[in-house]
């Protein structure tokens, strides 16, 4: 039976219908793609629209469709839209095919002549392929209910909190010894000014005491298989060297522990610890680790103070590296960020200049359980400054390292210089390009920070310097900024200068995408499935993102996404099944030969090799249909539905017009 | 299908190849007089004397099988395969060269110039004079013509339609004699042609079907050259690091190079439904490169020295790829 096509091509408003000619190519489709099957070709204003979609549904059913074309945008937004309105016409939904004409086409080109042909092709190329398209029923798939939430701080707290309250299963993994993430290290919260342990520990307490939660600190993952509902996920729980069913946390060992290092994580370098410890007092768990490359008896044979003196017998030194296999239907992603490192920028002189300080650094030192007690002091630990600058956007805002905005420090900033204020009683100078302070109450803080007397010049610090050039600035540090609202250079001498550093993708972030199959943004961020409607689902599906991992982000925002992604896990642990697309690749037995190439290829371990007759074989259970093995098979042996051989050449083959031509390739090559 | 009760008629030519293919079907023996006893062998310049003028003298679809060997390498070829395409019922791409290009399509890769470069002036080349082939030379006789060289070599279907493709460099003589022996069924009644532009003379699937060697799942960490190891007797060549082609290559010559410890080259072309034989076996063999590191899988690469000869040995002008970028002016100004 010759097919039946119906070509539908989309204005989208103007976003397609701005630069192609929309009308002349449903015509041209209807004329000179007639001989390929297509019966009607129609454009109209939105195609998505319910209308557009009724207009598909009754040109199925009156006129007898059994094929169905759409030029309109990227398959990623509409492919399910136009494949339900075939399905409720009574056509098979795989049998028709959406084809980009605005992304590939309209939105990428400004001549209008060649957009408009160019959207010929690649409506011919539509037409082509779904010529061999072939009706599919989708598979559905049990979804496991237990989720997998990796990075402890605010948003994996409250997405794993969320989750379990909601009776199901969480695995969350950290991989510090403790969980908190950041937030743990700061002293208070803007704009409240709320203890920032106040409002946290009470959730880490609860995430230890959860009885659906399964805590896993000192934790990482190390592969991620399977796909959405069923992944297969192996975490190296690495040696704590403490066995947490003796240790009572009593703190003796850490206590006793001769070697003291410096703590570059938790107190951002300004405080120590020792090599057995907790991070900080309130951690969860209490059970402390032992740092291996920093202990004595790990490093020199010697020592074993902590066991000596551990009231329990705790201590166990043989412990090893476990891998951990875990069942998980979805999985959290919120490993959060890294600070930029203020010695990119040398000009700002920290790490040269003693009394320059990061904003981690300053966190720490304004926390009551911080290195100093809480006392605002200089490097040498005891003089209170009589002036401070706060320099906003360091490695933000700035070409020279990243272009985007962090998004907290302008608050962050403002927050120093209240507490600053509070402490000390110094004068404070904040340097800001732009202040934002854009949420709720935040531009209310500004206010209070402003009235409190605190002196805000707008304008990005030039340097920072020790080296005085007039009166009153000798033994200072010299902030040069041009004052962008006066027009005018000025030179403020401080004692204490804080940089607003602003917030990166973690060092990582790469081989954690990598590991995970998501993409980041050329900053290092992870994408999003839609930067609005879809702010923490990712194109993997089964796989959500919170917090600054997705961009930077301060605490509100954070714990949203992190519910926000419990939300989506619940619903979809609820569906208890999912419908997946049945693109599965499979095994032509007849051509293939045994060489083995295909079988340690599959991600899914779908493949299956039989000794006897010599022949590979495809799970169809497990095949996800990836196209791996399609792709390496040298016998040609492995098809995967939805994207054959076939179907891909006559798309091709569509694109390059040889449809109208008689197919002659001859004209491509020089004779 | 003999016409008026005169035996069926044969003919056989041999364009740009080697001559390989010709002994191939001398070397079917006592066959060959199966062949002369049930066909009348009406032009096959190797075997016998004919002029191109006794063919054009043929009336067209005179000629029940032509087996047409060789590829089109200048328009003499071409002007040939047109012609016998004309007189032919049945015309069969026999061998690599006229199925798929063959080796002198690797040729495609360069210019014409370079080609007569290498072979008017290559080391081993005495040339003071530095003479060129000309497409037309005034003699004093007249002006003589010999055909126009052609920038990239073509396959047989890439200038005529093809009934048939009989792969091999050369193809098996066992295959041969069994083309023969359905011929002749044929046109006894006894069975019936296959479906028209099927492969002939070869299995369905590949080399590897057919060799014997023990396989493992594949990892490959180093590709190794045959002259430089010795290979394990039992155990794939290619889990050895040898670029055997055997796993993408048809199979039906029986695996007769990599059971003797030498790695299939490819000869047999494409596996069935394949478009791009050297990119299906290019994306097999990286896709066993046992490395996620890049300067480690570029390391690993770095053991095929010449891989456009090894993964498009007989198949450069059958590829998609057909030859490399042609200068779109390159026509020699003269028609055959």
């Amino acid at each position: 039976m010759a097919e039946r096509i119906g070509v539908y091509v989309c204005h989208c408003g103007s976003n397609i219908a701005g630069v192609v000619d929309v009308v002349q190519v449903a015509q041209w489709a209807a004329g000179r793609l007639k001989h390929r099957g297509v019966i009607i070709a129609r454009d109209y204003k939105f195609m998505c629209s319910s209308l557009g979609q009724e207009l598909i549904e009754q040109d199925i059913k009156e006129l007898g469709l059994t094929r169905v074309v759409v030029a309109a945008c990227s398959p990623h937004l509409h492919e399910q839209t136009f494949r339900n309105a075939c399905a409720r016409a009574g056509l098979n939904p795989y049998l028709c095919e959406l084809v980009s004409i605005r992304e590939q086409v309209s939105w990428v080109h400004t001549d209008k002549v060649a957009a408009t042909e160019k959207a010929k092709a690649v409506t011919s190329g539509g037409v082509e392929r779904v010529l061999w398209d072939e009706p599919l029923e989708p598979l559905r798939v049990p979804i496991h209910p237990a989720t997998l939430v990796v990075g402890g701080g605010i948003a994996g707290i409250q997405a794993a909190l969320e989750i379990a309250d909601g009776g199901h299963r969480v695995y969350l993994v950290e991989r510090e010894p403790s969980i908190g993430g950041h937030m743990a290290q700061f002293d208070k919260t803007f704009p409240t000014l709320d203890c920032a342990a106040c409002i946290l520990t009470p959730k880490m307490v609860s995430v230890g005491m959860h009885p659906n939660i399964t805590m896993m600190t000192w934790s990482e993952v190390e592969k991620v298989e399977g796909y959405v509902g069923n992944f297969t996920v192996t975490v190296r729980q690495k040696a704590r060297c403490v066995k947490t069913d003796l240790c009572t946390g009593c703190g003796v060992c850490e206590e006793k522990c001769p070697k003291k290092v410096v703590d570059n994580v938790f107190e951002a370098g300004l405080g120590y610890r020792k090599a057995i410890y907790t991070p900080f007092a309130q951690a969860v768990p209490k059970y402390p680790v032992i740092d291996r490359e920093n202990c004595t008896y790990f490093q020199k044979g010697t020592c074993k103070a902590c066991e000596k003196f551990c009231p329990t017998g705790a201590i166990d030194f043989s412990q090893q590296d476990e891998l951990i296999t875990l069942q998980v239907g979805n999985i959290v992603l919120a490993t959060g960020f890294d600070l930029f490192d203020s010695r990119r920028i040398p000009q700002y002189g920290y790490g040269r200049l003693a009394n320059v300080f990061t904003s981690l650094e300053f966190e720490r030192m304004c926390n009551a359980a911080g290195p100093t007690n809480g006392n605002v002091v200089l490097r040498d630990g005891l003089t209170a400054p009589k002036t401070v600058g706060i320099i906003h956007c360091v490695g933000s805002r700035d070409k020279n390292f990243n272009n985007y905005c962090s998004a907290i420090c302008c608050m962050q900033s403002l927050k120093f210089a209240h507490i600053v204020k509070e402490r000390t009683g110094a004068e404070v100078y904040n340097f800001y390009i732009d202040m934002r302070t854009a949420a709720k109450a935040y531009d209310e803080f500004d206010q209070r920070v402003r009235d409190e007397g605190t002196h805000v010049i707008r304008g990005r610090a030039a340097e920072v310097t020790d080296a005085a050039r007039m009166p009153g600035e000798e033994g200072k540090l010299i902030i040069q900024a041009e004052d962008t609202l006066i027009g005018r250079q000025r030179r403020i001498p401080v004692d204490m200068v804080l940089l607003a550093a602003g917030l990166e993708p973690r060092r990582d972030a790469k081989q954690t995408a990598q590991l995970f199959g998501l993409s980041c943004s050329a900053d290092g961020w992870f994408i999003e499935k839609h930067p609005k409607l879809d702010p923490v689902a990712t194109m993997t599906e089964g796989i959500f993102i919170a917090g600054c991992v997705q961009g930077p982000k301060d605490i509100p925002n954070s714990v949203v996404q992190g519910a926000a992604a419990a939300a989506r896990v619940q619903g979809r642990i609820q569906q208890k099944e999912i419908s997946l697309e049945p693109v599965r690749a499979s095994i032509n037995e007849h051509r293939c030969s045994g060489c083995r190439i295909c079988n340690n290829l599959c991600p899914f371990n779908a493949i299956l090799f039989h000794d006897d007759r010599m022949v590979s074989e495809i799970n169809p259970a497990l095949c996800q249909g990836c196209g791996t093995c399609v792709a390496a098979c040298p016998a040609g042996a492995i098809s995967g539905t939805v994207f054959s051989n076939e179907q891909i050449l006559a798309q091709i083959q569509g694109l390059l017009m040889l449809n109208l031509n008689g197919g002659r390739v001859e004209e491509l090559v020089a004779a | 299908m003999s016409e008026n009760g005169s035996k069926p008629k044969f003919a056989m030519y041999w364009a740009a190849a080697c001559g390989g293919c010709e002994i191939a079907v001398l070397n079917i023996h006592e066959k060959i007089l199966d062949v002369d006893a049930n066909f009348e062998i009406v032009f096959w310049p190797v075997a016998m004397d004919a002029k191109y003028k006794d063919v054009e003298a043929m009336p067209d679809g005179s000629i029940l099988l032509t087996l047409f060997n060789g590829a089109i390498r200048n328009s003499e070829n071409e002007a040939i395969a047109r012609l016998l395409r004309r007189k032919s019922q049945i015309l069969v791409a026999f061998g690599s060269c006229a199925c798929q290009g063959g080796l002198p399509s690797l040729a495609n890769l360069g210019t014409s110039q370079a080609l007569f470069d290498a072979a008017y002036d290559g080391p081993s080349t005495d040339n003071p004079q530095g003479v060129r082939p000309q497409p037309q030379w005034a003699a004093p006789e007249g002006q003589l013509h010999i055909p126009e060289f052609y920038p990239a070599v073509k396959t047989l279907n890439q200038v005529v339609p093809v009934d048939y493709y009989m792969p091999g460099c050369p193809p098996e003589s066992p295959q041969i004699a069994a083309v023969i022996d359905l011929v002749l069924q044929v046109l006894g009644g006894k069975a019936a042609l296959p479906p028209p532009g099927a492969v002939i003379g070869a299995g369905d699937s590949t080399v590897c079907d057919e060799c014997k060697r023990a396989r493992n799942e594949k990892k490959i960490t180093q590709f190794v050259r045959i002259q430089d190891v010795q290979p394990d007797p039992a155990l794939c060549l290619l889990e050895q690091g040898l670029l055997c082609n055997g796993p993408a290559t048809r199979s039906g010559c029986g695996a007769l190079c990599p059971m003797a410890g030498a790695l299939c080259v490819g000869c047999y072309g494409p596996a069935e439904g394949v478009l791009d034989y050297g990119a299906r076996l290019m994306t097999a063999v990286a896709s066993v490169i046992d490395s996620t590191n890049p300067a480690e899988i570029e390391r690993i690469l770095d053991g095929i020295p010449d891989p456009a000869g090894a993964f498009y040995r007989f198949n450069m002008g059958g590829s998609l790829l057909r030859a490399g970028r042609l200068p779109r002016k390159s026509k020699v100004a003269h028609e055959p």
